[in-house]
């Protein structure tokens, strides 16, 4: 490949676009960086996470811990007294680890946090350029392996609805059964609409006509996927309000009102 | 008739600088119109490129108002007029003169990639069957008109001039719509990730943007060809998997 010389490099922040071309950056800057304060907050208190059949989407699946929630029982003794405990630690780098490597979170706070660029045709704030060709960005690439873990996750998550529908007296929905179903919904739809899984689901083929199955599950994630973004922001708020809905309640300050 | 300001860059690869224009704007004006117009009145020894004026041949790309785009399919009625309107010629190419770039390179790059390698003919006489769910995805790539404004809306080689180790967008697409080809048995996935650099790529969308044909490069295109490494490069429990398939199947 022969080389090529343009006009010289602008400036950080330089360009000739007329637009508020920073509005888009600033409000994904805004938006994740909310999202992050508060969920590192709320995976470090430990407590008011469930409340009665409810169990927050932060500390789920509840692995060691105090609640009747709790897979294989409380913390453990030999647990280290220097080492903070909070069983959303537990769970949460996996949910997260998955946002983290997910192509449109990548695109999104690369510019955002990174100005890598600030916005198209704007002037980068670096001369040096590595890309996802070498460490740390090439550990991009273990997106699949999140996905396989959110995956479980979602199924988690489901069985979590399913207990939201058994109160104290028996079946009944609540407005909290609601939250947590519309965060399985959201969730659900993020996940399936992942890119990993679209190359999964049959992407990888080069002939969909020799596998139908594929073909139609491919076709069915594609599908999702022409709204990932939408749903990546709207799963994002949504698992950030059904642990403040279940916190609320926990605390005393919110009603969980019964519909049935 | 209302007239707009046009702030056009004037000169070559040595340097230059805007020049101010003033013209009349009609309504259904495009911008190559209004260059056409100043070429003819103001400017003569103005230079661009256009041909088809259709948005077909992808001759006319400029940056208008900063962004990449084909004069002859933007239109003055989009922009603000009560400014001035800037053009100026592509950034990560080098320019010939005025909004004229020496596209060259693409070119060259284009000649590095291992060409359609079909499988044999599936007939007796020399033909081949296809279905249409196996070409619908590459259907898409081939709307490509080779305008090259993915290219230079790329920060990879607009900003960072990495033409030695990135082919860019367009090139990524060409490789896309041959290596998901029903009848091809190349593999370029190798090269993909060790000379064309696909890893450089940091899924910005801006090529997605700016592409007039609506190709959904980042989405259809670069992901799955980076899926397609993560398979041969980065997934041991794929390699696995697809080796007891192999051995169960033989």
């Amino acid at each position: 490949m022969n080389g090529t010389t343009a006009l010289p490099r602008r400036s950080f922040g330089e360009t000739m676009r007329a637009d508020v071309w920073w509005t888009q950056p600033l409000l994904v800057f805004v938006g994740l960086s909310i999202f992050i304060v508060y969920s590192t907050w709320a995976a470090f208190q430990g407590q008011n996470y469930f409340f009665g059949n409810y169990i927050s989407p932060f500390y789920s699946p509840e692995i060691l811990g105090d609640s009747p929630h709790s897979w294989f029982g409380p913390k453990p003794n030999w647990w280290p007294h220097w080492l903070i405990f909070s069983p959303a630690l537990l769970v949460l780098w996996a949910p997260g680890g998955f946002r983290v490597t997910c192509y449109y979170y990548r695109g999104a706070y690369y510019k955002a946090f990174w100005a890598d660029p600030p916005a198209c045709t704007v002037g980068e704030p670096r001369k040096s350029y590595w890309g996802e060709r070498s460490f740390p960005l090439i550990m991009q690439n273990v997106h699949r392996y999140f996905l396989y873990l959110a995956l479980f996750f979602l199924l988690v998550l489901a069985y979590d609805v399913w207990k939201a529908l058994w109160f104290a007296d028996g079946f009944g929905i609540g407005i909290g059964t609601i939250v947590l179903a519309i965060n399985l919904v959201l969730l659900a739809g993020y996940t399936v609409g992942c890119h990993s899984l679209r190359h999964l689901a049959g992407g990888f083929l080069d002939q969909f006509s020799k596998s139908p199955t594929c073909y139609r599950a491919y076709t069915c994630v594609s599908c999702f996927n022409r709204r990932h973004m939408l749903w990546a922001w709207l799963s994002l708020f949504w698992v950030g309000f059904a642990d403040l809905y279940v916190r609320l309640c926990a605390m005393g300050v919110w009603h969980d009102w019964r519909l049935l | 008739m209302a007239t707009a300001t046009f702030r056009i860059w004037r000169g070559d690869a040595n340097g230059g600088e805007f020049h101010d224009y003033t013209a009349e704007v009609a309504e259904g004006m495009v911008v190559l119109d209004a260059v056409h117009d100043i070429q003819r009145t103001q400017a003569p020894d103005l230079a661009c490129r256009w041909n088809c004026k259709a948005g077909k041949c992808g001759s006319c790309s400029a940056e208008v108002n900063g962004m990449p785009k084909l004069m002859c399919m933007t239109r003055l009625s989009e922009l603000p007029l009560e400014k001035p309107v800037t053009i100026e010629p592509m950034k990560a190419f080098s320019t010939l003169k005025d909004l004229v770039t020496d596209v060259s390179w693409n070119f060259s790059v284009k000649k590095t990639i291992k060409p359609f390698k079909p499988r044999p003919p599936d007939a007796a006489d020399g033909t081949w069957r296809m279905q249409q769910e196996d070409i619908d995805r590459v259907q898409e790539f081939r709307k490509c008109i080779e305008c090259f404004l993915c290219q230079d809306v790329c920060h990879v080689l607009r900003d960072h001039q990495m033409h030695e180790r990135f082919i860019g967008p367009r090139f990524l697409i060409h490789v896309a719509a041959l290596e998901m080809h029903p009848l091809d048995t190349e593999d370029r996935i190798e090269e993909l990730r060790n000379k064309q650099g696909i890893g450089y790529c940091n899924i910005t969308k801006c090529c997605t943007k700016v592409c007039p044909e609506n190709i959904e490069i980042t989405d259809n295109g670069i992901i799955p060809l980076k899926e397609r490494v993560v398979d041969d490069f980065y997934d041991p429990f794929g390699w696995i998997w697809r080796w007891l398939k192999k051995k169960s199947n033989s």
